[in-house]
């Protein structure tokens, strides 16, 4: 079959399901959508169309970023646009299909948006609503929106024109459009993709090697996963591009095994493309030949980096090693290979697809195109978004992401995972960027943006992330294995109230030789948190060591619970909670906290009637209470 | 040299294990790249790597035991004891962090009476804190089984247990 045939059925049977005149449903089905309970909507819908005796198609999707209102069901009847319906339970299934698909009410009070050409009253548009309009979908252009185990829906809507395309331009020519869209690498470095393609391509060596990065262990970040589950083909649409450009033979993805979904979805895609012809031996009758392998990580973070990657695909334990020489001189196994990560290759393939013009319109002078951005946190609307580069992280937080719940305020943003640093308000207008976030002390990062607000504490934050990265340190270099240790013990005790005032002194310093020294990109960047949160919030340090206050109340041995006299109604729910039974009182005697056994766990405040509101919680300070439970009538009075 | 060998000596495996990984070993053709994808199947076939198995690994692979020890304790997948019935992960990633994800642990820790990286006394339940689930919209997050449990709370941890016991 040729290309062109192959096209035009998949286009035959896109259109079919789109002019179709049964209804279609669409239901979000990725993890994220699983774990908010997506499976069972899916059986309701099952069961409730069943009960009507309606014949509808059911189409599982990946996800289109609307974390917060998932699980999303999109119902579409013939000739009407497409209606998102969002936070679907079982208990809402049998409403929407009866009143929707049975009686023609569109529900306008349960729907998000529509998707597609037409309107319905009462419903906005989804792609005009506040989270979707700075969007631009570029990589995520089909997520949510085809059937990713159907590699047909893929191509109707443009996949694999981009390799054809390739295909009938000499290599070089291929490297060169990359070069001129202006693409760098998503994977955090920023480096540009053309020229590491360019370094392969011209190693000597018959046999060179391509990997997809896909061991995505930033914690707090989720783009490659998404990407994989609901649109896979267009990694591998990327990759077979870039293979092509720089004469590859084999390639690898490796993948983390906490994605099982992703893994599924993959193993299926690479089973169609080769039906196809679009993966094998003499691709589309070319000269071109290519073969994928999916090699599942085992949990360690430090194999994200390169050089650790290929060690573990080697079957090595996975610890980075000194460059030169590059990866693109003498990588796995010895030979040329050229990493790049999930997103990029899903970048490659819109490009080779639209063209490096059509790609390089978006985005900022240095960084082109689009970022992919897992959104989470202290924010009203969490989910993956995808942005052009230079929007600032004001847009981002406040417009797609709706602002801070429960009317806190804005701390600081983090992007760039254990890597990366945190931003302060002051630097909200600041352009996403890759010269920008890095000037600013942060990275740009696979993707992960976290959003804090007063609660968290920028040391104990702090902390979270240095605890991360030295216990995920491989040991293999000093600087990474004791530095980050050392520093580690540091911002222990500040956390305790055991820090001194030259700490913070001795943290920046030790954090510049763990820069400075280590053997890889780990120890590199594991310093950046602990910076930036120096830089930006030194008074907080400050405070934590001078005053042995904890501002946001989140360093445990600097917070005490206090029952307040005035509010207590000596109700004993409290008493009888407490696991360290560190409450004394009696019926109608106000409560006391014996603060020698308390092991600050929160439970009494957990529990205190919202009514009463009795427990409260301070730090650097005492709250006057009694020394033991005394009667309400009698506190009352005083 | 050879009775240093034999003080250290091989463990035997039961019949039925050893039937097991000659299963698993008959799909691969001995390359040293095979050694990870081999311990994941071996992990998923008898819950964790029994010494005997890793020693049969080696032995396949021709590789000396302490590679093969070296790489399964390098990999936080790989486990050398027996786990429970029930493995409880509580996400330690970040957003589930900053929406008080320690507070979670912290509950399942005094609730099941165990730390991350333990076995109950009666092997029923396994805690384990990973690293990143990639659910974080739902922060904090709980996975027992197949199940996630988002948008947890101490009481919502206390609540689960009690139901599933």
């Amino acid at each position: 079959m040729t290309f062109d045939e192959i096209r035009s059925r998949a286009i035959s049977e896109w259109e079919a399901l789109e002019h179709s005149d049964k209804p279609r449903i669409y239901i979000g089905t990725a993890t994220c959508g699983r774990a908010s309970g997506a499976l069972t909507v899916l059986e309701a819908i099952k069961s409730e169309l069943a009960k009507h005796s309606i014949e509808a198609i059911i189409i599982q999707v990946g996800c289109i970023g609307l974390c917060y209102a998932e699980p999303l069901v999109d119902i579409a009847k013939p000739n009407r646009p497409r209606i998102s319906y969002s936070n679907v339970t079982p208990e809402i299934v049998p409403q929407l299909i009866e009143d929707y698909i049975v009686n023609d009410n569109p529900r306008p009070d349960l729907a998000l948006g529509t998707i597609g050409d037409g309107s319905v009253d009462g419903i906005p548009k989804l792609f005009e609503l506040p989270m979707l309009k700075p969007q631009v979908r570029i990589v995520l252009r089909n997520c949510g929106l085809i059937d990713p185990r159907n590699i047909n829906h893929y191509i109707a809507r443009g996949g694999y024109s981009g390799l054809v395309r390739a295909l009938g331009m000499r290599p070089e020519e291929v490297i060169e459009e990359i070069k001129k869209s202006g693409l760098r690498g998503r994977g955090g470095a920023g480096f540009p993709t053309g020229q590491k393609w360019e370094f392969c391509r011209k190693s000597p060596g018959k046999v060179k090697y391509l990997i997809c990065n896909a061991d995505e262990g930033d914690p707090g970040a989720f783009m490659n996963r998404s990407l994989l589950e609901g649109d896979p083909h267009a990694v591998l649409e990327g990759m077979l591009i870039g293979a092509y450009a720089i004469g590859a033979t084999e390639g690898y993805i490796y993948i983390r095994a906490e994605y099982p979904l992703a893994i599924e979805r993959l193993k299926l895609a690479l089973h169609q493309v080769e039906d196809y012809g679009l993966l094998g031996d003499n691709i589309l009758g070319s000269n071109f030949s290519f073969g994928i392998t999916i090699k599942q990580g085992a949990g360690a973070f430090v194999c994200g980096e390169e050089t650790a990657l290929m060690a573990s695909i080697e079957g090595k334990r996975g610890m980075p090693r000194p460059r030169p020489p590059f990866p693109a001189q003498s990588g796995l196994w010895g030979k040329p290979t050229n990493i790049n990560n999930v997103g990029t290759w899903g970048h490659v393939s819109a490009i080779l697809q639209r063209g490096a013009d059509w790609y390089a319109g978006y985005g900022s002078e240095k960084s082109k195109g689009t970022k992919v951005f897992a959104l989470a946190g202290k924010v009203n609307r969490t989910g993956l978004i995808e942005v052009p580069m230079g929007i600032s992280l004001q847009e981002i937080i406040y417009e797609v992401g709706g602002g801070i719940p429960d009317g806190k305020q804005f701390k600081a943003v983090q992007t760039g995972g254990p890597s990366g640093g945190f931003l302060p308000a002051s630097l909200l207008n600041l352009p996403v960027d890759y010269e920008e976030l890095t000037g600013a002390g942060s990275i740009m990062g696979s993707g992960g943006m976290i959003v804090m607000d007063e609660d968290n504490c920028m040391v104990e934050t702090a902390k979270f992330f240095l605890s991360f990265t030295q216990a995920e340190s491989c040991g293999k270099c000093v600087p990474c294995r004791l530095g980050t240790k050392q520093m580690l013990d540091i911002l222990e005790d500040i956390t305790k109230g055991e820090g001194k005032p030259e700490d913070i002194d001795l943290l920046e310093d030790l954090a510049k030789d763990v820069v400075a020294g280590s053997l890889c990109a780990l120890g590199g960047t594991a310093p950046n948190p602990v910076l930036t949160a120096v830089r930006y919030f030194r008074d907080e340090y400050e405070e934590h060591i001078i005053n042995k206050r904890c501002r946001a109340l989140a360093c445990l041995p600097l917070v005490s619970y206090y029952i307040d006299p005035d509010k207590c109604e000596g109700c004993l729910i409290c008493a009888r909670n407490c696991p360290e039974e560190a409450i004394a009182g009696g019926k109608r005697m106000v409560h006391v906290i014996d603060q020698s056994k308390c092991t600050k766990c929160g439970t009494c405040l957990d529990v205190c009637p919202a009514r009463f509101g009795a427990v409260i919680k301070v730090s650097g300070e005492e709250f006057p209470v009694p020394n033991e439970p005394i009667p309400v009538k009698k506190a009352r009075k005083e | 040299m050879v009775t240093l060998l034999s003080r250290r000596g091989t463990v035997q495996m039961e019949p039925d294990v050893k039937q097991q990984l000659d299963d698993i070993l008959s799909q691969y053709g001995g390359e040293s790249g095979d050694l990870i994808p081999i311990l994941q199947e071996a992990q998923g076939r008898f819950g964790y790597l029994p010494r005997g198995v890793m020693q049969g690994i080696a032995k396949f692979l021709r590789l000396p035991e302490s590679t093969v020890y070296g790489v399964s304790t390098f990999y936080a997948q790989f486990k050398l004891t027996p786990t429970g019935k029930r493995i409880v992960k509580v996400c330690r990633g970040t957003a589930c962090h900053v929406r008080g994800g320690a507070r979670i642990l912290q509950e399942l820790e005094t609730q099941l009476g165990i730390k991350p990286g333990e076995t109950t006394d009666d092997l029923e339940y396994s805690l384990e804190a990973i690293a990143c689930f990639g659910s974080c919209a739902l922060a904090p997050v709980v996975v027992i089984g197949d199940n996630v449990y988002g948008r947890m709370t101490a009481a919502k941890v206390r609540q689960l247990l009690a139901d599933i016991k």
